[in-house]
């Protein structure tokens, strides 16, 4: 019996490994083939055979230029994500009514990225393989930046992401339209001295963006004279705040600095607001909170302030175009915000890029991509060509009982994005 | 009620599976009909390697070849899980922590090769102040890797098993239990962003044990070895569901006590399915990382170890084949149908739960058996073993 | 609460109801309606109480009428269609309701703190607190002294007996999953008090809710409290020391730990039955 049955493993098991061997010496003629499949998609010599993947250049032919809108529609992030994914699906409506780019129509090419970073990186990998878009647009939490950040380099492709973020990155296949951190975190800080704030407790959601953002504030802090009387993490999912928030009430600081992302935001408020701690005793600033979420909290907010680089007052002939083109397809109810701002910001700077350029190919794109700007509705943006950011005005707004951001503090004109902070002689990556 | 709730579990489990069912009568007897139950698994798994190894990668594209690559290691992972649960009857909802064990394993070790000799993952830099945690420095090499991928989750596996199963918990205790520990192991890796990369997880690599991982020819090959794995799996699957071991698992799972007074231990029984299990599942991770360069917690939580009992069910939880088919057929038409439906196809994963769960309880495999019972009846000219077993058993014998 | 609802669902009736979760998001959304409909907003909490528990109540009934019923044979197969309706009802609150959650306003009564025992407990916690007491008092007096309440104990611990004696053991699993729905539709209101609504509102409570009732022994409500009680507290105090995200991972090993040891939970029934 035992004998039996060790040769009944042995017999499969050597023809297994045989066929495993045949398959793979079968390949050598199949391989040719399997490279060509991808060419005959509509986009033609542009689809990057996968076999070229990493030597290839996305140009288009044909009459239409399809791009590729990757947002989450669906899991924990769609509540912001498909704001972004509206405001581009707007843009490219403009831009087709206005004749396109370089004469031809943009076709958008949507994808969900389900929250997951794994399914922005197949999704991504998709649309710049298979689809053959020229661009890609999209993405929201770091996560998912860094999950397409190799595909995309991999295949030399282009990808615009649109939210402000930690910065210390810098890659030459995606342009960043949201904030780095000298846009928004430093402009922050220099607010709070402003202010004469002497005490700051850091607030944030358990990942990569308040970690990397509280460890440059504290850096920050101890050059300006602020102490850091308290730091608090809750996991990103969590909503319950009641603990770190009684920390808070005991230590009594000038101001909260906020980067608690999401729906943990409201646990925050409401527990805070329960603590008897509100706008008047103990100031908030947030670098997540802007016209969507603000009165999804059940809460006053009144009196607390965000730092942005677009507020929906921003009083420009530009924003009050782009809010009444928003409304109009969306609804009169429906507020804008910085992301979805900078999400319809860039695809118009991809716009100006390509006609520049007066190509779609990604090199040349790139080449003469420094400089080109955009009157956008949070006022002209410029793109940095070395770094692939672009210089955006610093704000910050207190929330009114509207809901609405009061617009008490700017910076002196747009800063020139500095993603790793090398103008700032303070900072130390290596110190924690 | 233990019998009456059993009986029916045993139901799709052993129809499902000519593999199963010969204890009751084919043992002895040389006929068309045991020709076909031992060799017809046989063929079948020589189709699927032949589909895997020769046909999808001479006609698949890259994108797509890759897809099915991630879901040949997902498919890994679930025939643990049919091992466990159809064959042993422990929900193990927690699989993901074993997937990402291997696949954890496997990411440090890229991440460290991306780094260079001596050098330090970008990310612990980013977040934290550069130094490396001691631990991570054996990852360094790629026989450890290797070895750490097998006998991690082993360990791991044998002392919660050891913990859980010796207790005699089970039942919806045991499946509760284990997917707490996919939710603690997820929460731990996000809690622990400068040793583990938190939520971001790990990604950016740029080789694999030396290869270039952008290198078309190189991801070719992963995809052979993760379409290898799994044939060379079921392989394996096939002569335990056969052996006398895996004739004792069904039966601890039908009649646990009747077994122990039989004079086995049942812990013990249900322990080597559970360390097996987490093997595979271990192996289906480090097989994963390379092929979709990115492993983050979202991967390993509950959620996740459920969407692999989702292909388990699908396919058929006692089958041999049905976990494979079931983990590609769900990877295949979550990627599809979130191209084709990018905001509805939640509602498709929900009603696919339902249908096949309350419908369909032995998964598509089960149907198969039903057939083939069915078929011949109405057609009185062709007895029990009608001509398509025939021509099934036909080319078994050279195999 | 969500573990009061489970433990009727799962203790009583050996159901794994995954969907639980989204029960408690309904229960939210009736509370961000009724809201919409009566504008007062001290009025409208005191009907969103009764009217989540019905509604929450009858998508329950409706569940096991249309699925559950089935697979009472197969309990842990109930584990996976409930995941698959979770799923259903959560992209249905995304597509009616909108992907961004929505406020709930807490009543003027709600605001302010009051000091018992030297802390300064803020009205909602005590609101919660309270709502969940009544409801362990209701059901608990439900199922001791109602005739009811007797078949339910009595079909809990023998169907068979149970229907030869006569009692509808259909009708008890009906209704015993309709009151255990409902509570964790009061639940969601007491949860859209304290974090708003959501479409993911119940995933994130819905695990913790299941060891909870493990832990203290299924199907026993004493349990099910103090056990609540002690994770909330266990997971609290060790915030004092390490970050959030340690903490839970701690009171999750912790919990794995203490049903290694004692997988029965706190308190069993003590019945003759070989498993």
């Amino acid at each position: 019996m035992r004998n039996r049955s060790a040769l009944r493993t042995a017999a499969p098991l050597i023809a297994g490994l045989a066929l495993v061997a045949s398959a793979c010496g079968g390949d050598d003629e199949a391989t040719p083939s399997a490279s060509d499949a991808p060419a005959d998609t509509e986009a033609g010599g542009s689809a990057a055979p996968a076999g070229t993947a990493a030597a290839g250049d996305i140009c288009v032919e044909g009459d239409t230029v399809k791009l590729g809108f990757l947002n989450s529609t669906s899991g924990p992030m769609a509540i912001s994500e498909q704001t972004v994914r509206d405001s581009l699906l707007l843009a490219a409506e403009e831009i087709n009514a206005a004749g396109g780019i370089l004469g031809k129509q943009i076709e958008p090419v949507e994808e969900d990225g389900q929250s997951e970073p794994t399914v922005f990186a197949e999704k991504i990998n998709k649309l710049l393989t298979e689809d053959g878009v020229a661009a890609v647009f999209g993405g929201w939490t770091s996560a998912s930046r860094k999950a397409m950040l190799p595909v995309v380099e991999g295949a030399n492709g282009l990808l615009f992401y649109p939210v402000q973020y930690e910065g210390l990155e810098a890659s030459p296949n995606i342009y960043y339209t949201g904030a780095t951190t000298n846009q928004q975190i430093i402009p922050a800080m220099d607010f709070l001295a402003s202010e004469g704030v002497e005490t700051l407790f850091l607030a944030g959601s358990d990942y990569v963006f308040p970690r990397t953002a509280n460890k440059i504030i504290k850096q920050y802090a101890a050059e300006l004279g602020i102490e850091i009387v308290g730091e608090e993490y809750v996991p990103l999912d969590s909503d319950d705040w009641t603990t770190q928030v009684a920390k808070i009430a005991e230590a009594q600081p000038d101001f909260v600095f906020n980067t608690i992302n999401g729906s943990s935001n409201v646990g925050f408020i409401k527990a805070y607001d329960e603590a008897g701690l509100g706008a008047d005793n103990s100031p908030i600033i947030s670098v997540s909170i802007a016209e969507e979420e603000a009165p999804a909290m059940g809460v006053d907010l009144t009196g607390q302030y965000a730092a942005w680089n677009y507020f929906q007052s921003v009083d420009s002939p530009e924003n009050a175009t782009f809010i009444a083109a928003f409304q109009a397809k969306y609804g009169a109810d429906r507020p804008t915000s910085d992301p979805m701002e900078a999400a319809y910001t860039s695809l118009y700077l991809y716009k100006n890029m390509v006609e520049k350029a007066e190509s779609f190919c990604v090199d040349a794109v790139n080449a003469s991509s420094d400089g080109v700007s955009f009157a956008a509705p949070e006022g002209l943006v410029t793109i940095n060509g070395d770094n692939h950011h672009i210089a955006k005005t610093g704000l910050i707004g207190q929330i009114n009982a509207d809901n609405q951001f009061d617009i008490v503090w700017s910076s002196e004109g747009p800063i020139e994005p500095d993603p790793f902070l090398e103008g700032y002689s303070w900072w130390d990556p290596n110190q924690n | 009620m233990t019998l009456t709730t059993t009986r029916s579990a045993n139901e799709p489990g052993g129809g499902a599976d000519p593999a199963v069912a010969p204890p009751a009568h084919g043992r002895r007897r040389a006929s068309p009909a045991r020709l076909l139950d031992t060799y017809g698994s046989l063929i079948a798994i020589g189709v699927i390697a032949v589909v895997l190894l020769v046909w999808a990668p001479s006609s698949l594209s890259q994108f797509r070849l890759d897809n099915l690559g991630k879901y040949c290691a997902l498919a890994l992972a679930s025939m643990g899980i049919g091992l466990a649960w159809g064959r042993g009857g422990m929900l193990v909802l927690g699989q993901g922590v074993f997937f990402g064990l291997g696949a954890y394993a496997m990411a440090m070790h890229m991440k460290l090769e991306a780094a260079g000799p001596g050098g330090v993952p970008d990310f612990m830099t980013l977040y934290g102040d550069g130094t490396m945690p001691s631990w991570w420095e054996p990852f360094r090499s790629a026989p450890f890797t290797i070895f750490a991928i097998v006998a991690l989750p082993a360990v791991v596996s044998f002392i919660l098993g050891y913990a859980i199963v010796k207790r005699r918990v089970k039942g919806a205790y045991f499946a509760i239990l284990t997917q707490a520990m996919a939710v603690a192991f997820a929460t731990l890796l996000i809690a622990t962003i400068k040793q583990t990369g938190g939520f971001n997880g790990l990604n950016t690599f740029s080789t694999v044990f030396g290869h270039n991982l952008f290198d078309p020819e190189v991801k070719r090959n992963l995809y052979r070895v993760a379409a290898g794995l799994v044939v060379v799996f079921l392989l394996v699957l096939w002569q335990l569901y056969r052996s006398r071991y895996g004739e004792l698992l069904v039966a601890t799972r039908d009649a646990e006590e009747r077994i122990r007074f039989l004079g086995y231990d049942p812990a013990n029984i249900k322990l080597v399915a559970f360390v097996i299990a987490a093997v595979m599942a271990s192996i289906g991770g480090a097989v994963f990382v390379p092929i979709a360069g990115i492993i983050s917690p979202t991967n390993v939580d509950a959620s996740a170890s459920i969407m692999l009992l989702a292909g388990v069910a699908l396919g058929g939880r006692a089958s041999l084949f049905g976990p494979v088919l079931g983990a590609i057929a769900v990877g295949y038409g979550r990627s599809t149908l979130s191209e084709t439906f990018p905001t509805q196809w939640t509602y498709f994963l929900g009603a696919l739960f339902i249908v096949v769960i309350v419908l369909l309880p032995g998964g598509v495999a089960s149907l198969w058996p039903k057939l083939r019972s069915r078929w011949p009846s109405p057609t009185a000219e062709t007895p029990a073993n009608g001509d398509h077993d025939v021509d099934r058993s036909q080319p078994a014998v050279p195999a | 609460m969500a573990a009061l609802g489970l433990t009727l669902t799962f203790g009583q009736m050996g159901v794994i109801n995954m969907a639980n979760g989204e029960f408690l998001m309904v229960g939210a959304y009736v509370a961000y309606l009724t809201q919409q409909v009566i504008t007062a907003v001290d009025l409208s909490i005191v009907f969103a109480l009764p009217m989540a528990f019905v509604v929450a109540g009858l998508l329950g009934l409706l569940l096991e009428v249309s699925v559950i019923q089935w697979m009472y044979q197969r309990p842990l197969d109930t584990l996976l269609a409930t995941v698959g309706v979770s799923l259903v009802l959560q992209q249905l609150a995304q597509d009616v309701f909108g992907a961004q959650g929505d406020p709930v306003a807490a009543p003027g009564w709600l605001d302010g703190r009051i000091s018992v025992f030297g802390y300064e407990w803020p009205h909602r916690q005590l609101f919660t607190i309270v709502l969940a007491l009544v409801a362990l008092g209701a059901l608990n007096a439900v199922l001791k002294y109602s005739s009811f309440g007797r078949q339910i104990r009595a079909t809990v611990q023998n169907r068979q007996l149970a229907e030869t004696l006569g009692v509808s053991t259909r009708n008890v699993d009906r209704i015993t999953f309709f009151l255990g729905s409902g509570l964790a539709g009061v639940g969601g209101v007491a949860i859209a008090l304290i974090s708003g609504t959501n479409p993911t509102l119940g995933t994130a409570y819905i695990i913790p809710a299941f060891l909870v009732v493990v832990v203290g022994g299924v199907g026993q409500l004493k349990g099910t409290v103090l056990a609540a009680w002690a994770v909330g507290v266990a997971t609290a105090f060790l915030t004092d020391w390490i970050s959030g995200s340690m903490a839970q991972v701690i009171a999750f090993a912790l919990v794995v730990i203490f049903l290694t040891i004692r997988p029965q939970g706190l308190f069993t029934v003590r019945t003759r039955s070989l498993a």
